[in-house]
């Protein structure tokens, strides 16, 4: 049995997060079988020692200038390319922009069983069997199997799995194939702009400090921003927060907004309305900071203050500092 | 241009998914309330848009329940000139690849230009449908679309991806496209809006009416749902009030530290 994990480069960096998938991946087989790794880029091949040691037995790539950047459809036949040549039992990429696009539409291409986002997974002999996915953001979990043959694809969502140190020796390899021609002539992606910070994305933040209508303006967030500055987080919102207009969408955290999953979530002056819970409550350790002793978020905080924030928070970020200091 | 928005019924955001006693293997939906899919909210938007300053018809889809009228008359309220309901009441199960290839026909079959939809149902968050309809008619795909420049024949496209960075594509149409909300500000139906709608085609197809066979469709379903549960309740937290807040602050750092071990 083989499983072929898609590790995803970014600006010639590959992503930590699969790194996890590569774990996940080593979990399946059991020794029933080896994990391969596949990296598209312009310097893949500098790439593949990167994942030296994670649990793939091989590590192919595709190099070429043109695989610098994203390029949908060049990608997407490189792929369906390299799947047809190993022909594994499955594909697992992680939940990203990238590979949830890509790994979809490879499935549409194969007519393959997909699977996006899963939390868990369940394993036989070997094989990926299904898994374990939230729905409407978090407020149920499906468990799922994959009910035809043929190649499952599926993707993992970050921060669900720990990659995991394995010992073992990798081989490195181009894999032979041609590189369409046309496939940049309907899309072609011509341009990445850097934003503003260069700070993790919610979505796969480790830490996140949240703002809720509380906060009372867009200048206020500005206690958040200074308190993430020193615990190393990123800054999020509550819809009530973003419709409000103290903060913008891509920081919106919730069924409308992001699913975030990180080992800290900091909430403050959230209330904690249903679409909120719904996407935050995975998150490993919740604090939460509101004067209403009431407030629905208190319900699911590991650690609550019912205090104000603007008192709070500064209070925070001071202690802080003084303890990630030491 | 003719522009297809396909969109979807979808529980309200504030509603409580229940799942039944009996197998725990099916979610009781019947008596939520539902609502338009607030991401196909901006693709209608942009498609009402590219129309006004283009030209065309604007026509919003559904392969969905009956009841999903409601959500093709919200479009059509909003300003879409005809609705078309795909009904999928004989597929007890469906999948994303079933309903791509329902949604792949129709749009051939109309003689789409465009395809909008919004980035992703806010129900099984799947983000699948959009990029698969793509695939299937070989069209190219961008999703979470937060701006969208059009000329006859080609697309400017900017899409946010992680830690804050914008991707700028070129796109040769036709294409599909997923609306993110920085995309635009959908408008409100007015009354005479919503007068209007009720006077609008909306006509009800089955997969048949389309030249689709069932059970081939069914074939699509290559997943199964074994059960549901309940993310797991967390313990009761610990409640700090009525101290000062410095105390507070200070007490639930250690705690931090020593206990949960985060920081």
């Amino acid at each position: 049995m083989k499983i072929l994990v898609f590790l995803e480069q970014r600006d010639n960096l590959l992503k930590k997060s699969s790194l996890e998938a590569l774990g996940v991946a080593h979990r399946i087989v059991q020794g029933h079988g080896s994990v391969e790794a596949l990296i598209l880029g312009e310097q893949a091949q500098a790439l593949c020692e990167q994942a030296q040691g994670f649990g793939a037995t091989t590590c192919h790539y595709v190099q070429a200038p043109s695989l610098r950047h994203y390029q949908p459809l060049l990608y997407k036949e490189i792929l369906v390319q390299a799947i047809k040549q190993l022909q594994p039992d499955s594909v697992l990429g992680m939940t990203t922009p990238l590979s949830r696009d890509l790994l979809t539409r490879c499935a549409a291409a194969l007519k393959a069983p997909l699977l996006t986002d899963l939390v868990d997974i369940t394993a036989q002999e070997g094989r990926l069997m299904g898994g374990k996915k939230p729905l409407y953001a978090g407020k149920v979990l499906a468990t799922l199997t994959y009910e035809t043959q043929g190649v499952k694809i599926a993707t993992l969502r970050p921060n669900s799995f720990a990659a995991e140190k394995i010992p073992g020796t990798m081989t490195i390899q181009a894999l032979p194939l041609e590189l369409p021609s046309t496939a940049m002539e309907k899309i072609e992606l011509t341009e990445v702009r850097k934003g503003k910070s260069q700070k993790a994305d919610l979505t796969e933040a480790a830490r996140i400090i949240s703002g809720g209508r509380a906060l009372a303006s867009a200048d206020n967030f500005a206690i958040l921003h200074r308190c993430a500055e020193v615990l190393g987080a990123t800054v999020g919102a509550s819809r009530a927060a973003v419709d409000a207009g103290y903060a913008t969408h891509d920081m919106q955290v919730g069924q409308t907004g992001k699913t975030v999953n990180p080992t800290l979530y900091i909430a403050c002056g959230i209330s904690g309305a249903i679409q909120h819970l719904a996407g935050m409550r995975t998150s490993k350790i919740i604090v939460a900071i509101n004067k209403d002793p009431e407030a629905p978020i208190f319900s699911i905080a590991d650690y609550g203050i019912v205090a104000d924030l603007f008192e709070a928070v500064p209070l925070l970020t001071e202690k802080l500092q003084g303890i990630l200091k030491e | 241009m003719r522009i297809i928005v396909c969109i979807k019924q979808t529980p309200d955001t504030e509603a409580q998914i229940r799942i039944s006693d009996i197998g725990k293997s099916m979610l009781l939906l019947q008596d939520v309330k539902t609502i338009l899919n607030p991401y196909d909210e901006f693709a209608i938007e942009e498609a009402l848009r590219i129309k006004e300053k283009m030209g065309g018809e604007v026509i919003v889809a559904t392969f969905g329940p009956d009841s999903a009228k409601e959500q093709l008359l919200r479009g059509l309220a909003m300003g879409a000139d005809r609705g078309i309901l795909v009904a999928s009441t004989s597929f007890p199960q469906t999948s994303s690849l079933l309903t791509a290839t329902v949604l792949a026909q129709l749009v051939t079959q109309e003689q789409g230009d465009l395809v909008l939809c919004g980035k992703q149902g806010i129900d099984e968050d799947n983000m699948e449908v959009g990029v698969m309809l793509a695939e299937l008619l070989g069209w190219p795909h961008v999703n979470a679309v937060t701006q969208l420049t059009l000329t006859d024949t080609s697309a400017h496209v900017e899409r946010e991806v992680e830690g804050g960075q914008t991707e700028v594509y070129r796109v040769q149409l036709p294409s599909v496209f997923g609306a993110h909300k920085s995309l635009n500000t959908p408008r409100y139906a007015s009354l005479p809006g919503i007068m209007k709608a009720k006077k609008k085609p909306l006509d009800t197809k089955t997969v048949s009416d389309m030249g689709l066979e069932e059970a081939q469709l069914k074939n699509l379903v290559q997943v199964r749902v074994d059960h549901y549960e309940y993310p797991p309740k967390k313990p009761a937290g610990k409640l700090f009030k009525g101290a000062s807040t410095e105390s507070m602050v200070t007490e639930v750092l250690e705690l931090l530290r020593t206990e949960a071990k985060v920081i």
